[in-house]
This record gives C-alpha cells, sequence and structure tokens, in this order.
C-alpha cells in the first residue's frame, strides 16, 4: 500500500468537517448541534497538525489556540442552553425563537 | 524510534473517528453520541500522536476528552432528555442542509483532486523527544500576545457561562 501522506489525513479532516456541518445543519437537539461544531473544530485541528508536519510547529501552536476557542465556546454555549432550558423547557433549535416577530 | 505499521493504524484510527462522528449526529439519545465523540476525539488524539504532535495529543485527551466531554455531560444530565427524545430529531430543513453539505463534500473532492501535488511530502523528522518544549518556546516566544489574549478569551468564557447560568438574569 502506499505510504501515508499529508493528503490522507486532509481527506479524513474533511469527512469529519464535513459530518460536523450536516449536524450542525439537520439536527433539533442544541447539544448535538454544540457536539457538530466541536466536530467542525477538531477537523480544522487536524489539518492544522497535518500541516505542521510539513512547515514546523506554528501549526500545533495554533491548533492549541483553537483547543481554548473550543473550550471557551463550549462553556459559553451550554450556559445560554441552561438559561434557555430554564425559561422555554425545550432543547430544539427552532422553538427558540425569541427574538422573532 | 522507527514508526511501526503505520498503514494499518492510520486507516484504523481514521475509521473509528470518522465511524464515531457518523454516531454522534445519528444517535436520538445525546449521551449516546457524547461518548460516540469522546471515541472520535480520542482516535484523533492518536492521529495527532502519529504526525509527531504528543503535546497537541496530550491537550486533546486532557482538555477535550476529559474537561468538555464532561461539561457536555452535566448540561445533558440538567436538561430533560426524555421528552426531546420522543420529538422529531432532525429539523424541517435538513434535506436542504443534506443537499449543502454534499455541496461541499464535493468542494472538497474536487479541490484535493486537482490540488494532489500542491501538498508536499517532504515530512520534516520531528524530535518528538523535545516537541513540548519547542511548543512551549514558540508560545512564549513568538505567540506571547496571543497566548495571553487567549487567557483574556477564557476569563470572558468563565464569567459569561456563569452570568448565563445564574438563576436570574
Amino acid at each position: 500500500m502506499a505510504p501515508i501522506s499529508t493528503l490522507h489525513y486532509l481527506v479524513v479532516a474533511a469527512a469529519l468537517f464535513v459530518l460536523g456541518v450536516i449536524g450542525v445543519l439537520t439536527r433539533r437537539n442544541v447539544v448535538i448541534v454544540l457536539m457538530s461544531i466541536e466536530l467542525i473544530l477538531n477537523a480544522v485541528n487536524l489539518n492544522l497538525v497535518a500541516f505542521s508536519r510539513i512547515w514546523g510547529l506554528h501549526g500545533q501552536v495554533f491548533a492549541i489556540f483553537v483547543i481554548t476557542d473550543a473550550a471557551a465556546e463550549a462553556a459559553v454555549g451550554l450556559g445560554i442552553l441552561i438559561a434557555f432550558f430554564r425559561n422555554k423547557e425545550t432543547v430544539n433549535v427552532d422553538e427558540i425563537d425569541l427574538l422573532k416577530w | 524510534m522507527a514508526p511501526v505499521a503505520t498503514t494499518f493504524f492510520f486507516y484504523f484510527l481514521s475509521a473509528l473517528t470518522v465511524l464515531s462522528g457518523v454516531l454522534v449526529i445519528t444517535r436520538k439519545n445525546p449521551v449516546h453520541s457524547a461518548l460516540a465523540l469522546i471515541m472520535s476525539l480520542l482516535g484523533q488524539a492518536a492521529l495527532y500522536l502519529m504526525l509527531y504532535a504528543p503535546f497537541v495529543a496530550g491537550v486533546q485527551i486532557i482538555l477535550y476528552a476529559g474537561g468538555i466531554m464532561v461539561l457536555f455531560l452535566f448540561v445533558i444530565m440538567l436538561v430533560n432528555i426524555e421528552k426531546s427524545q420522543k420529538e422529531e430529531q432532525f429539523n424541517k430543513q435538513w434535506l436542504v442542509g443534506l443537499a449543502a453539505a454534499i455541496a461541499l463534500g464535493a468542494l472538497f473532492v474536487f479541490v484535493y483532486a486537482k490540488g494532489r501535488g500542491l501538498f508536499p511530502d517532504r515530512a520534516v523528522q520531528m524530535p518528538e523527544q523535545s516537541n513540548t518544549q519547542q511548543v512551549a518556546v514558540l508560545l512564549y516566544g513568538n505567540y506571547m500576545f496571543a497566548f495571553e489574549i487567549a487567557s483574556l478569551l477564557l476569563l470572558v468564557a468563565v464569567i459569561g457561562a456563569v452570568v448565563m447560568a445564574k438563576k436570574r438574569i
């Protein structure tokens, strides 16, 4: 079999990215939408680390920053979800329409 | 140490990662989704190890599989999942969303098939023993300012999460 090249890792990352996009666009449960966002961020991280094998360690440092961002986003997103659930007793995305008229 | 059976491990780990990703977006029960996401994250951590990035792999396991997923499971425990499991799992525009995502995937396939030669394969042999040290040198040298901004971002996130989860906003 052919040796594993950078392109192999990029294809895996693209598959994860597309899965995350499908999850964000089609699921109703907010918790699973947030998990799909984590999948997307992880696909980006895999790309960064795969390229850092070629162009030096900067990609790995950037991957760490992306993980920090993901932690912050998950904390705030889940906090919003708790506040919303307390008010409306639902976790479905299409029922979050407080700002619509 | 020279890598052993790289091809097998790459295909095994990427299959694990992608199949767990499929489980994440198809399961009805959010707890099952969270467990599948943990499997996916661990598979990705192993892929990072194969890419000579042991520090990022460790951060991935500790922060993602350890920290963020506990947060997710906590919130799943707090919200009522019995009711949402009986409801429709996919929203009304799921067909359009699926078509858009498949178009995005086709774009990826097109770009990677066209630009196959653009991604060089001169993999630098990275010393894994000093990986953490070199990452730290970059982090506290070149990226000092970004590092401080990241700490500020985490502070803002902590305050935001506390304010959001308070009884009375």
